[in-house]
């Protein structure tokens, strides 16, 4: 059997992460496939209720990526997405689901190698996890 | 510093005696209209009142057995949009600490509005309330029970009937600046008191000179040394069933499966949202464009597990409902009343709340000066980035 290749959809905000991971591609930094990006201009934009779509509907994991704490392009943005993906985490918990599958990152527009990292590293958690039970959920 | 009064009852007509004091606030012009609950003609239910006319406060209940709506709503209404003259509103400690939130989100002025506390022994469902007063066992009867069972705190439901489920595991029974809650400019205080002889008031600084000045209580420092002790035996009381049913909860609700087990019967009504006080948005996000999609789209979804419940979305609402307002879900239960299908949608946010709540430390409907854990931020905080939590 072919061994599971989890689906990561990456939620990056302009400024910083989407322009990083553009960095890791124009400086041929090598990461694996599986992971969809959507483009956002901002983690701040982020409204739980795409993450849980994604992590319902097929994702076996989530990354926000945004600036890092004080360089948001709009001050506050990533601040705010800091708070939110807290409350969907603690919610999950709470509700009894413990895995780690959604990712908060801050990521700069020269972390190019940073970015690839991310990436490699959350593929490979992932992989360990196994499929995301929450996709599976044909009555949810 | 709040200032506290008694105020005596004669013949153990108890509720005379806190409609006496309303009476006097609103006959000597302290407010010129009051909110408070009244019995419907029908007799088997209550409502709440706007009201002008100091003789109209005859047979209002200060203690109404239900809550058909929440209260912070009518006050939401009431105050947003120029309100120019004064007006006082009898409120349940739920009710206040729903207003409150609802004023830190702009939805509810307190600028004109007084709000009276009211200690509250719980509330029963509206549909157990009409039964109740079929058979005999509501009205004027009841309130009197409630009444001298709360001197000791002990307050036995009619045989057959039990509270609502968020009243019995309601950690807030009463309004007091010391123990829970603060927002309040007059608190009505019955646990504790040999009801049958007097009551307390509680004046709090917006209001006392005015009371003092214009005669309708005189101060005095007294309180009777077993009002604390019945407030902590309640809170106790209390506590311990709600960290039963969180308990039982989390015994139920083991992962994602087993709470849509649980949650099965849910119809999607979307009434949990309309009852809650919390969930203000005049365009809720799950009534736009965002979940109308093409039919394709469903088809595509559909083609991923080989099928899909429709509508779609159901645990999407409950989860997202909760990111949006469990931070300030105080509690009141208005979603488990108004659930069809009896799901314990309440008990659900409480012990969701319960952890998210603590996360901020934030206690909502404690103080209008708080800032609700969504709308702000610390710049050193939640360490998330690395994957803990």
């Amino acid at each position: 059997m072919a061994e599971f290749e989890p689906r990561i959809v990456a939620f990056l905000c302009h400024w910083c992460t989407y322009t990083g991971a553009d960095l890791a591609g124009t400086t041929r930094q090598q990461y694996p496939p599986n992971i969809r990006i959507i483009h956002l201009m901002c983690s701040g934009a982020v409204d739980s209720i795409y993450v849980l779509k994604a992590l319902i509907d097929g994702a076996d994991g989530v990354l926000i990526g945004g600036c890092h704490p004080g360089d948001c392009h709009y001050q506050t943005g990533n601040f705010k997405a800091r708070r939110r993906v807290a409350i969907l985490k603690g919610i999950l918990q709470q509700m009894g689901f413990t895995e780690n599958r959604v990712w908060l990152k801050w990521i700069s527009a020269s972390e190019g190698k940073l970015f690839a990292d991310t990436v490699t590293k959350m593929v490979e958690e992932l992989k360990k996890m196994g499929p995301n039970p929450m996709k599976q959920l044909w009555n949810a | 510093m709040a200032k506290k009064a008694a105020v005596k009852v004669k013949e153990g007509r108890i509720e005379e005696a806190i409609i006496g004091f309303l009476k006097s606030l609103l006959e000597r012009g302290v407010v010129e209209a009051m909110v408070i609950p009244k019995a419907l003609p029908s007799q088997d239910g209550f409502v709440q009142t706007l009201i002008r006319d100091p003789e109209k406060l005859n047979g209002a209940c200060v203690l109404s057995p239900t809550m058909p709506v929440q209260s912070a709503r009518v006050i939401s209404n009431l105050t947003v949009k120029n309100l120019g003259k004064k007006v006082a509103a009898i409120l349940k400690p739920c009710e206040i600490r729903a207003a409150v939130e609802l004023a830190k989100f702009l939805q509810v002025k307190l600028d004109n509005l007084y709000v009276i506390g009211i200690d509250c022994p719980g509330t029963f469902e509206v549909t157990d309330y009409a039964k109740m007063a079929q058979e005999g066992k509501g009205g004027e009867s009841l309130t009197k029970e409630f009444l001298k069972g709360m001197e000791k705190g002990e307050i036995p439901p009619p045989s057959g009937y039990v509270f609502r489920t968020a009243c019995q595991m309601c950690e807030y029974p009463v309004v007091d600046s010391t123990l829970r809650v603060s927002q309040a400019d007059v608190i009505i205080k019955l646990f504790g008191y040999k009801t049958d002889q007097e009551i307390g008031i509680e004046i709090g600084d917006k209001l006392e000179k005015e009371v003092e000045e214009k005669g309708i209580l005189s101060f005095a420092d007294n309180e009777p040394a077993s009002r604390n002790e019945v407030v902590n035996k309640v809170i106790a009381e209390r506590t311990k069933k709600r960290d039963a049913l969180f308990q039982e909860f989390k015994g139920v609700v083991k992962n994602l499966q087993t709470f849509l087990d649980r949650f099965s019967t849910c119809v999607r009504c979307h009434n949990c949202m309309v009852a809650c006080p919390i969930c203000y948005c005049k365009e809720c996000v799950f009534r736009t464009a965002v979940f109308e999609h093409d039919g394709d789209q469903f088809l595509r979804w559909a083609d991923r597990k080989g099928g899909i419940r429709m509508p779609p979305d159901t645990l999407i609402f409950h989860l997202i409902r909760m990111s949006h307002m469990v931070t300030s879900c105080i509690g009141c239960g208005l979603c488990d009343s108004a659930c069809p299908s009896r799901l314990p949608v309440a008990t659900l946010f409480r012990s969701v709340g319960d952890r998210i709540q603590k996360m901020f430390q934030y206690v909502p409907g404690r103080n209008v000066e708080e800032v609700p854990p969504v709308a702000s931020f610390k710049e050193d905080e939640l360490k998330i980035e690395s994957g803990a939590l």
